[in-house]
């Protein structure tokens, strides 16, 4: 029988040519992403479990992105036990406000198609988007791979996701996601790969896709997979070589279930509070009033994402008692959009532009709400609690939704 | 640790219990675990990290443990003397996280719907769980995690390949 695509690259990794999903295997990590707030607690259980040097300091990203600027007094304790961190092990891959560790680790060139990659955050499914392996996990386990530049896991089945045909204006990737996370349930994934195709899925840009693989790991998803193409190739600025395409997965692989849509179905989706999968047509839920707008985050904060909320927002105002709230993904990200009159046209529309990071999204700062306020966001999560106190409304949507509903001052589908 | 039975008081949550109602992010910088229990479960039920006692078990349904990577969760539940989580599943990285600092997770998707908060359930890890009389058989762990649980957790599994035990 044919192998999927998670196959493919555990047995290039490995070395086995037989690897197969359900079994447990010892991966040779080829990187991994430490963010802010937990590197003390890896630094400490690295020393707690008896290592002095790390495997390969070129192999370690560290990244500032949840606590910056510090929003707590206690905070900048993290970054100053990082850097010493970084010192004692002579790390150089160390970014202190670069952006979002999601989106850094891609943007400059940490993780290549076929790499398997894990780093301290759920998000870290993120990298499947040019086509590696990427999971998240925890401070314990991420100081035993510092060690030893290995971790056991077990290949997982996986679900094939194919959508075809091409999505309606002002429907997203996110929309696709959001859908299929729907579908699936918060559960619906668990364990298992989500390998996408289709002929919607190729159309994709990779900031697209990245959108999708972010949000793989909300179904319970390990990881998610793209297979690398042109696309890929030019975002990571390389040649596409037999090595790349050959992680495709074979005509007969087997899966465990695969599901298809067809992109022209699809619609503008909110996930509604507090549930990922808590799923609605936009459509639904017009005019519910809202207080605040985020556009940012590792799931929604890249150019494209802030193009098109521009593109709706240009000649436009924000409601007035509505904060629309902008947070680039990157600094690069922030400077692309400076340069192609993407943040002038939010500015006078009435945003709120943040430095880039984590932000609200992970309810510390930059706009955090209370009781009875409702939020529209483009990030990932809408738990109770998640940004600000457990009475606020997080409805989930694309930028286009996002920036319809911030003019309009209600929940409101971009047409 | 296969052999291995216990009684426990009980307390019962739902489907989809994330790691943000656990340890909710606006409390992951405090300086230690210690600091961070009593804002256990704050979101959804602020009482209960003052309510349970060392030896206490907690009962969910599906998907426990959904959500961020932070090892805080299993971690503070630790720190509370949860003794075991039984949920009908779990999510992978709390999982993981789990059996890392050596909480012990059990899977039994049938015992939620018959229980309520402070029902007594008596555990024999890896076969059955009996509670008002009726027996809900589990799984024993796999091979490859029991060596990680019998070591005392991960750190202690790296201390011995380091040679410190």
């Amino acid at each position: 029988m044919g192998a999927t695509m998670i196959e493919k690259l555990i047995r290039r990794n490995t070395g086995s040519e037989t690897a197969c999903a359900g079994d447990i295997v010892t991966v040779s990590v080829d990187r991994v992403m430490i963010h802010d707030i937990f590197i003390p607690f890896v630094a400490e259980k690295f020393r707690e479990m008896g290592f002095t040097r790390v495997w390969d300091p070129d192999k370690i990203v560290l990244i500032y992105d949840h606590l910056v600027p510090a929003s707590q007094l206690d905070d900048s304790r993290h970054h100053r036990i990082g850097d010493a961190f970084a010192a004692e092990q002579g790390l150089t891959h160390v970014h202190r406000s670069d952006g979002i560790c999601h989106q850094l680790m891609t943007e400059a060139g940490y993780v290549r198609p076929g790499d398997v990659v894990f780093g301290t955050d759920s998000h870290t499914t993120t990298y499947g988007c040019v086509g590696a392996f990427s999971s998240g996990i925890g401070y314990t386990e991420m100081a035993s791979i510092l060690g030893t530049g290995t971790l056991w896991v077990r290949i997982p089945e996986t679900i094939r996701v194919v959508v075809d045909g091409h999505l309606p204006p002002h429907v997203t990737s996110k929309d696709v996601i959001l859908r299929l996370i729907g579908d699936l349930g918060a559960d619906g994934a668990s364990y298992c790969a989500l390998e996408f195709a289709g002929s919607c899925v190729e159309e994709l840009s990779v900031a697209s896709r990245m959108t999708m693989a972010n949000m793989a790991v909300e179904a319970g998803a390990k990881c998610a997979l793209f297979v690398p193409d042109e696309k890929t190739a030019a975002y990571c600025r390389m040649e596409l070589g037999e090595a790349e395409r050959s992680l495709a997965a074979d005509a007969d692989a087997h899966y465990i279930r695969t599901v298809h849509y067809r992109a022209e179905d699809l619609v503008p989706v909110l996930a509604c509070p507090s549930q990922v999968d808590k799923i609605r047509p936009v459509s639904e839920l017009e005019g519910l009033p809202i207080d605040q707008v985020f556009l940012g985050s590792c799931t929604n904060g890249r150019l494209e994402d802030l193009m098109c909320a521009a593109e709706i927002l240009k000649g436009g105002h924000v409601a007035p008692f509505v904060k629309l709230i902008v947070t680039p993904a990157s600094r690069q990200v922030y400077l692309d959009a400076l340069a192609n009159g993407t943040m002038e046209i939010l500015q006078r529309a009435g945003a709120i532009i943040t430095h880039p990071g984590c932000g609200l999204c992970c309810g510390r700062t930059g706009g955090i709400l209370t009781d009875g306020e409702r939020v529209v966001a483009t990030n990932n999560r809408n738990f109770l609690g998640r940004m600000g106190t457990n009475k606020v409304e997080i409805y989930l949507a694309s930028p286009a939704t996002a920036a319809a509903s911030a003019l309009a001052g209600k929940i409101t589908q971009a047409r | 640790m296969a052999a291995e039975t216990f009684t426990a008081r009980i307390w019962v949550l739902g489907d989809d219990i994330d790691t943000d109602i656990i340890m909710p992010t606006e409390y992951l910088a405090l300086k230690s675990v210690e600091d961070m229990r009593p804002y256990a479960f704050s979101p959804l039920r602020p009482e209960l990290a003052g309510q349970i006692r060392p030896g206490d078990v907690i009962v969910a349904g599906k998907n426990f443990g959904c959500g961020s990577s932070r090892e805080q969760a299993p971690e503070v539940l630790k720190a509370l003397g949860v003794r075991a989580v039984i949920a009908g599943s779990f999510a992978r990285i709390f999982f993981r996280n789990a059996i890392n600092n050596g909480l012990l997770l059990i899977e039994c998707p049938a015992l939620r719907a018959d229980v309520a908060d402070g029902d007594e359930i008596a555990v024999e890890v890896g076969k059955a769980i009996t509670c008002k009389g009726k027996t809900y058989p589990i799984a024993a762990l796999s091979d490859n995690l029991l060596e990680i649980i019998n070591a005392g957790g991960l750190v202690h599994a790296m201390r011995r390949r380091n040679g410190l035990e």
